[in-house]
């Protein structure tokens, strides 16, 4: 159900599925991919999220409103007919990210253990081994949205959530993990933290992420985790 | 050259037009809350569109000048007093090395912005100048002003100050208020309310088909009230109860500066200016890029209407906002005169 329409007046939407579908997903990159490539002036942002895209664009004359819109209508039909036609996958780095899944920053272990009936060491080996990989960049700056959570750590948020979940904490829900990029309000299930920035104004590019990206965690004791925050706050 | 922040107020933040083309990192574009306004005072000292503002929530701070600066305070109207008398707003005001401002409450409207000639000169982060409150960066690191912040200007303020009055004065009596000097014209509002009830034009959102008739009906029929609790991420709404026809999941989504968000509780959320990059809560409208800065300046408690239009309507009306601004910033240019004269 491949659908495209405007989205309020300055944006055009391309829905791919319905539901959560990684080929979807991947999918929704190629376009924001491709579309970014035309480098088309009056494209003010490009922005995949789960399985849709938004191009978000400048106008001040009606007609130049109307015509933009319809072109970008086209033009989101058109990448998606070239990216789904090609059969190479585009190249997908995987980033390496320590995490301590040890108190005091393993908030949640034992009641995801609780929850899922298995050992804590369990949890974190299952956590470790799945393989996620980002789905969108979203919400805040740097945050990804992470699939590919073991169906055995599948977990509803927490009933009510926390006031500030600490910068770094890598959290699930659902079907899903997340990292925290910096201190906010929270209500997935704290697993662990990492030391690594997954925002830096300064550097280039800002986010740790981007959309696409495999990631594998490495568990890491509280030692190292202070060694290599103490490393990062140095930078 | 500097401003000295000797009380800060509510929430006063550096701000420009904003960063687009980072949204897919999940850095919204930001940017003043009414760019209208700020586009208009950054005119009446002669700044280009984009040199930063000192942007104004609610109740203003106090600050000291470090050197001579040309000011105008525009968009909210403000009770505000320089060295104690009424301080012109809406007008260049050319202003002495060591004069306080003080910025009272909003009397009208909700954010004001103060542009000096030359910018608030704080460092461009990723293309911008705008504070980025929630990544921490950006305007002054990162933050609102704080008490003490010498917050810095160009560094030839002072210069840019004194030629540029010169060239609105030249040939004209210029008014003195106390130690100031300004013009005998001011610049209209453009975005501030004009009735009790502003109405505010949307299209259809998203999801508007997951809602019945009758609460659509509601959502345009009913008056809404702005919760005290709006901020830059989203003006909050109180009013009749809106829910879904029947509960749909709904995966997260690219959002839009006007996205009308509906989360479970019932009342809606308009995110503005600061607003996250994606969100998962069913949209019932899309407020109109037209109206966005008219809907910045309708302060918490005030109450308003949805009025629902087609995008045709829509970029209508905003070919109409942008004609209007570009007429009235060629006119307030034009009072500069020649560079060369």
């Amino acid at each position: 159900m491949v659908k495209v329409a405007p989205l309020g007046d300055s944006a055009v939407l391309l829905a791919l599925a319905g539901r959560l579908d990684c080929d979807a997903n991947a999918l929704a990159q190629s376009v924001a991919l491709d579309i970014r490539a035309r480098e088309l002036p009056w494209v003010t942002d490009v922005v995949p999220a789960l399985v849709t895209v938004a191009v978000h664009f400048a106008a001040r004359t009606a007609h130049e409103a109307a015509e933009r819109r319809a072109m970008l209508e086209g033009l989101l039909l058109e990448s998606l007919d070239r990216v789904a036609g090609t059969q190479t996958t585009p190249r997908r780095r995987t980033v390496e990210i320590p995490v301590c899944y040890e108190p005091p920053f393993a908030q949640d272990l034992l009641e995801i253990a609780a929850y899922t009936g298995l050992t804590p060491p369990e949890v974190v080996a299952v956590h470790v081994a799945s393989p996620h990989r980002v789905l969108m960049i979203g919400f805040a700056p740097g945050q990804p949205y992470l699939g590919g959570l073991d169906a055995r750590l599948a977990m509803p948020r927490r009933g009510s959530p926390r006031h500030r979940v600490a910068a770094g904490s890598v959290a699930i829900a659902n079907a899903q993990s997340s990292i925290y990029p910096f201190a906010t309000p929270g209500g997935w299930n704290v697993i662990g933290r990492t030391p690594l920035a997954l925002f830096d104004p300064l550097r280039e590019p800002p986010s740790l992420l981007d959309a696409g990206d495999a990631v594998s965690f490495r568990p890491i004791s509280a030692a190292d985790f202070e060694r290599i925050a103490h490393k990062q706050r140095l930078r | 050259m500097s401003l000295r922040v000797l009380r800060p107020g509510v929430l006063a933040t550096v701000q420009d037009l904003g960063r687009s083309g980072l949204a897919h990192l999940g850095i919204v574009p930001g940017g003043a809350m009414d760019p209208v306004s700020h586009r208009i005072a950054n005119a009446l000292v002669g700044n280009r569109t984009d040199a930063a503002t000192l942007e104004i929530a609610l109740s203003g701070p106090e600050l000291m000048l470090g050197c001579d600066a040309l000011l105008a305070l525009h968009g909210a109207r403000f009770t505000a007093e320089i060295d104690g008398v009424a301080f012109p707003q809406s007008r260049p005001v050319l202003v002495p090395k060591g004069a306080r401002l003080r910025v009272g409450r909003a009397a009208c409207g909700c954010f004001g912005h103060l542009a000096v000639a030359g910018g608030v000169h704080v460092e461009s982060v990723l293309g911008s100048r705008s504070t980025h409150l929630a990544g921490s960066f950006g305007g002054w690191r990162g933050k609102a002003l704080a008490r003490d912040v010498e917050l810095p200007l160009a560094a030839d303020a002072e210069a840019l100050a004194r030629t540029r009055f010169a060239r609105l004065a030249a040939g004209r009596r210029a008014l003195a208020v106390g130690r100031c000097e300004t013009v005998r014209w001011r610049a209209p509002a453009v975005t501030l309310p004009q009735h009790d009830e502003s109405v505010i034009r949307a299209v259809e959102g998203l999801h508007a088909a997951l809602f019945d008739d009758a609460t659509r009906e509601r959502f345009y029929g009913d008056s809404w009230r702005i919760a005290a609790d709006s901020n830059r991420m989203g003006f909050r709404l109180q009013g009749p109860q809106i829910e879904l026809a029947r509960p749909t999941e709904i995966l997260s989504q690219p959002t839009c500066l006007g996205t009308v968000q509906v989360p479970p509780a019932g009342q809606p959320i308009v995110l503005m200016v600061d607003h996250q990059t994606t969100g998962g809560y069913p949209r019932i409208a899309e407020v109109i890029a037209a109206d966005v800065p008219r809907l910045a300046q309708s302060t918490p408690r005030a109450t308003l209407r949805f009025a629902p239009v087609t995008l045709t309507e829509a970029d209508a009306a905003r070919e109409a906002l942008c004609t209007r601004i570009d007429r009235l910033v060629d006119r307030i240019l034009w009072e500069f005169g020649d560079e060369d004269d």
